[in-house]
């Protein structure tokens, strides 16, 4: 076995599974906080479709929606989507969705009185959340995100299904070729070596914000 | 003249009607002390006033300006988006839990509605609060966060709070519930200070005792309705309402 190709391939193919990564995050987790506002709407009209959205995307297998997005709306819409674009979509819509209704447990665990005290105070609608509650909700919401950060760098191995060569893919014909089972060990390494800088963010993170309760 | 004109509101939460015409007015110095049992509406009537809750019908008037009013039909029409927002302006409110933003230190939490809302120069309202906190007997404070201060520390943050948005009128919403008996004693001595300073004053109690002191006007009230009103001699000592003797009794007990 050539470790140096191997080495440079499985390079290469963490570079995928960080491009989903972070493509993920940044697209997912704007798109999640209108989802929970909509999830939290009086509005029959808007608060119905986003729930229906939000069972449909934690309801079904995330597997299912990368299969979906890549070969069915060609037959019902006539859209192909490119591969890693198909994958981007389904990883964004299903990421929303989880990360949505952690907002939501945030942003409905702030006292009422935070509320009333910007409202006696003048702030508008958009000062009082983006000021007052937005900062506390993210205290709040750290240690379920931090999760979900962690599941999604293990999710990216589901693209392979729609053959993308993301990481676990390459590595798995990598063994299968060779009959050696140590890509899996590297490959194990590497998702670790992800995992300890999220994590390791999420600390950093949960420290600054803890000079107040 | 007069600062608040509230007349005849009411108000029903569902089915239950908590304020059932209520009519009250506040002239500009005069400190106003509201009593009454748990239960009387009396943080409703003042939440109404601060817009915090809508009334069902009756008129408000603040500083000349009309909050709302009946239409033809006997139900409250507010005033425009707006206006509301300026007349809530004109009234400064202190909870009974405080409310202060935790994410804020001491001095964030003061000058922040006078940058953002009122458009103060960060220097100007700092400025500010730090004559506020001085006041308060807080200057050493001013980096703290709420969470590392005292509950009356905290109350009097939020009473400097309110006092950096130049109000008209200070409203208090059982200001020391939430405290000890020394803590108390604290803001009820700011509160004291306050009106030697000839602030007007809207202040839902439970100590008589410093309602007697310090209101010129005290009302109170049971079961959504002003049962007697008038100065604290009226009141506390000459009152000739059986309600308002049994109500007092039980404190005069203490």
């Amino acid at each position: 076995m050539n470790y140096q190709v191997l080495l440079s391939q499985m390079l290469e193919a963490t570079l995928m599974s960080l491009r989903i990564f972070f493509v993920t995050i940044i697209f997912s987790l704007p798109l999640a906080l209108l989802v929970a506002k909509g999830r939290m709407s009086k509005i029959k009209i808007i608060k119905l479709p986003v729930s229906l959205y939000i069972l449909l995307m934690r309801g079904t297998p995330l597997m299912l929606q990368l299969l979906f997005f890549f070969y069915a709306l060609k037959p019902i819409f006539g859209i192909q989507l490119e591969r890693v674009m198909a994958a981007e979509i389904a990883f964004i819509l299903n990421y929303a969705a989880y990360f949505a209704e952690i907002f939501r447990g945030g942003i409905e665990s702030i006292p009422s009185g935070q509320y009333e005290a910007a409202k006696v105070l003048g702030f508008t609608h958009r000062q009082t959340f983006f000021r007052i509650i937005l900062p506390q909700v993210i205290k709040h919401i750290i240690p379920p995100m931090g999760n979900e950060f962690i599941t999604l760098v293990k999710d990216t191995s589901l693209a392979q299904v729609i053959g993308i060569a993301e990481l676990l893919k390459v590595t798995s014909n990598w063994v299968s070729s060779s009959v050696n089972m140590t890509p899996l060990v590297i490959a194990g390494v590497f998702y670790l070596i992800m995992n300890g800088v999220v994590t390791r963010c999420f600390t950093v993170a949960e420290n600054k914000l803890s000079y107040y309760r | 003249m007069h600062i608040i004109t509230a007349k005849n509101i009411y108000k029903s939460f569902d089915n239950t009607e908590v304020l059932k015409g209520i009519s009250i007015e506040v002239n500009k110095g005069q400190v106003l002390a509201i009593i009454g049992p748990s239960g009387s509406g009396k943080s409703t009537f003042l939440r109404c006033i601060n817009q915090l809750e809508t009334i069902d019908s009756g008129e408000i008037t603040v500083c000349g300006e009309t909050l709302a009013k009946n239409n033809d039909e006997g139900k409250a029409v507010y005033a425009d988006k707006n206006s509301c927002v300026k007349i809530g302006l004109h009234i400064g409110l202190v909870f009974q839990d405080y409310n202060l933003f935790p994410h804020f230190s001491v001095l964030q939490n003061i000058t922040e509605a006078p940058i953002r809302v009122l458009k103060q120069s960060k220097a100007e309202a700092e400025k500010r609060a730090r004559e506020l906190l001085d006041k308060m007997g807080l200057s050493d404070k001013a980096n703290a966060y709420p969470c590392q201060l005292s509950g009356g520390q905290q109350q009097r943050v939020s009473i400097a709070r309110a006092l950096a948005m130049n109000p008209e009128i200070l409203f208090f919403d059982e200001p020391t519930s939430a405290l000890d008996p020394e803590l108390t004693g604290e803001i009820l001595k700011v509160i004291r200070s306050l009106a030697d300073e000839h602030w007007t004053m809207v202040v839902v109690t439970h100590e008589m005792k410093f309602a007697r002191d310090v209101a010129d006007h005290v009302v109170f009230m049971d079961n959504g309705t002003i049962i007697e009103q008038g100065n604290p001699q009226e009141i506390f000592e000459n009152t000739q309402n059986e309600r308002t003797k049994a109500f007092l009794a039980r404190f005069n007990e203490e």
